[in-house]
């Protein structure tokens, strides 16, 4: 039976894994290199990191990073931040990422991961998104994307932009609740559940991660493939073991040998 | 751009070394098991059907030397071949016709080569597949490549993950690797072999059990990603890198 993964975020910030509320007051935790070592020897099923000052920058994600990461974990990674041109995703493959994230740019530049599908196979190409709760009629899913970490806001409606998105070609859908994210109360459920009942290819739910019950709720209520977790382990305070052992007692599918 | 580089004691190298780049002295190869007279040990064919990295990165881990070639000669004279990829399994077919690597495949196969498919490069060792409206593929195992059909809306194709293997046999790959593992999968279509003798290993995805791992003689192919699956994969990978393509 497939598994649900569990999927450390390690947003990286001047070489430093950092980690903030709401996009906002963070602070430095580690290497990214030997927190990932970390992780994967800890049994995490993947891992996602984010070059969160690379777009600010204006400059290209960090390759050396990719290269060394690739270098020390045998499991599936994605890169995320800075990725602004099939150039860009190439040379991150090629360092050894499995799969790219694109966020803001696929918004402005929509074509760009129609082509990068194309190019290099749907599966290397992830949408992240960060949609945010509104009332506005314009929105009837109850959610507005927004961009460049919560700074702008898009005017697309998460769903209809989750239905482009595959159209076009991506090979997973990461739903980042701008609401949950950092606050460790619990994933946005109706959100998750929302895009992933309407999609076919598989939707990661990231945001909100507090507790091994907050897992069980997104993959049982909220439909998600795959969550993403972050303070609750960079903390100290649950190993991904716990969390595991946690959702296999809750009858959650897990990977119980790394 | 050729860096040249800076040698404090310039004076003490030979004449035609000045102001050239200095020519580079080999190491001998990693891997204590290796004492042939080729070059290296295990080929990574490569026919721009995805990326390579992970795969050659793998191989380093365990120590095993490789080189990532689409050079038929260099893929005939290799101790052991791996033919992984990734992507669509006309163009990768176009491409194995293009760079004439359909006969080598052929013979490193024929002539007892330890081989290991990877993911789309089991699928196009098969006969045919459904894939791109039907491609005839190389035909070295019995049987089609078919599209997951499921018939619940919320199992997601491409298959995303980790799933557990079933082995059916006992094969030196599979040594000191526990039945049920988990590896690591991406793909929406499966291998379905017509002789069940080929089937090594099995997994339940999309309402049915397919043939995650196949295989005869020198012959291993697995659906899921061993470069990618974590200490479990690396292990079969090892396995492979010792195997002397008998069973």
């Amino acid at each position: 039976m497939l598994t649900k993964r569990i999927i450390p975020c390690l947003d990286v910030r001047n070489k430093k894994v950092t980690k903030g509320v709401k996009f906002q007051n963070n602070i430095d935790l580690g290497d990214p290199v030997e927190m990932a070592v970390a992780y994967s020897d800890g049994g995490c099923d993947e891992l996602v990191f984010y070059d969160i000052t690379a777009s600010a920058e204006r400059r290209p994600i960090d390759i050396e990073m990719v290269r060394e990461v690739a270098r020390a974990v045998r499991i599936p990674f994605a890169v995320g931040g800075g990725i602004e041109t099939l150039d860009d995703m190439y040379r991150a493959l090629l360092a050894g990422a499995e799969k790219v994230s694109v966020n803001s740019l696929a918004v402005t530049n929509p074509a760009i991961i129609a082509e990068g599908a194309k190019v290099f196979g749907s599966q290397c190409i992830v949408l992240g998104m960060d949609p945010v709760r509104t009332d506005g009629a314009a929105f009837p899913s109850g959610y507005e994307v927004t961009i460049r970490g919560f700074r702008e806001r898009t005017g697309l409606d998460a769903l209809e932009w989750a239905k482009r998105a595959e159209e076009l070609g991506v090979g997973e859908i990461v739903v980042n609740s701008v609401d949950a994210d950092g606050t460790r109360d619990g994933f946005e459920l109706n959100l998750t559940s929302m895009i992933s009942t309407a999609v076919r290819i598989p939707v990661v739910a990231s945001g909100g991660a507090g507790t091994p019950q907050h897992l069980v709720d997104v993959f049982n209520q909220g439909r998600a493939d795959a969550a993403i977790i972050a303070s609750m382990i960079h903390t100290g305070e649950y190993t991904i073991a716990q969390i595991k052992a946690e959702l296999a007692a809750a009858g959650v599918p897990v990977r119980k040998k790394w | 751009m050729r860096v040249i580089q800076f040698y404090p004691f310039l004076n003490s190298y030979p004449r035609r070394w000045v102001g050239r780049v200095r020519p580079v002295q080999r190491p001998p190869l990693p891997n204590p098991r290796f004492s042939g007279s080729i070059e290296y040990v295990i080929a990574i064919i490569d026919y721009n059907a995805g990326n390579l990295t992970s795969v050659r990165l793998a191989l380093e881990a365990i120590g095993a030397a490789c080189e990532v070639t689409s050079d038929p000669s260099r893929i005939l004279a290799a101790e052991r071949v791996i033919f992984p990829g990734v992507g669509a399994a006309a163009e990768a077919m176009r491409n194995l016709r293009e760079r004439q690597l359909l006969e080598p495949l052929r013979s490193v196969v024929s002539n007892g080569t330890p081989f290991l498919g990877i993911c789309l490069g089991t699928q196009v060792i098969f006969e045919s597949t459904e894939e791109d409206g039907g491609v005839p593929c190389v035909g070295l195992v019995p049987g089609t490549v078919k599209r997951f059909t499921p018939s619940d809306p919320m199992c997601k194709i491409p298959q995303m993950g980790w799933n557990t293997v079933e082995q059916r046999v006992a094969h030196p790959l599979f040594e000191g690797i526990e039945d049920g593992s988990e590896f690591y999968f991406v793909h929406s279509y499966y291998p379905a072999p017509s002789d069940a003798s080929y089937i090594l290993g099995e997994t339940d995805y999309a309402d049915l059990r397919f043939a995650s791992v196949v295989g005869k003689g020198s012959l291993f192919a697995t659906q899921f990603h061993p470069e990618r699956s974590g200490r479990i994969g690396l292990k079969l990978l090892d396995n492979f890198s010792r195997w002397d393509g008998k069973c």
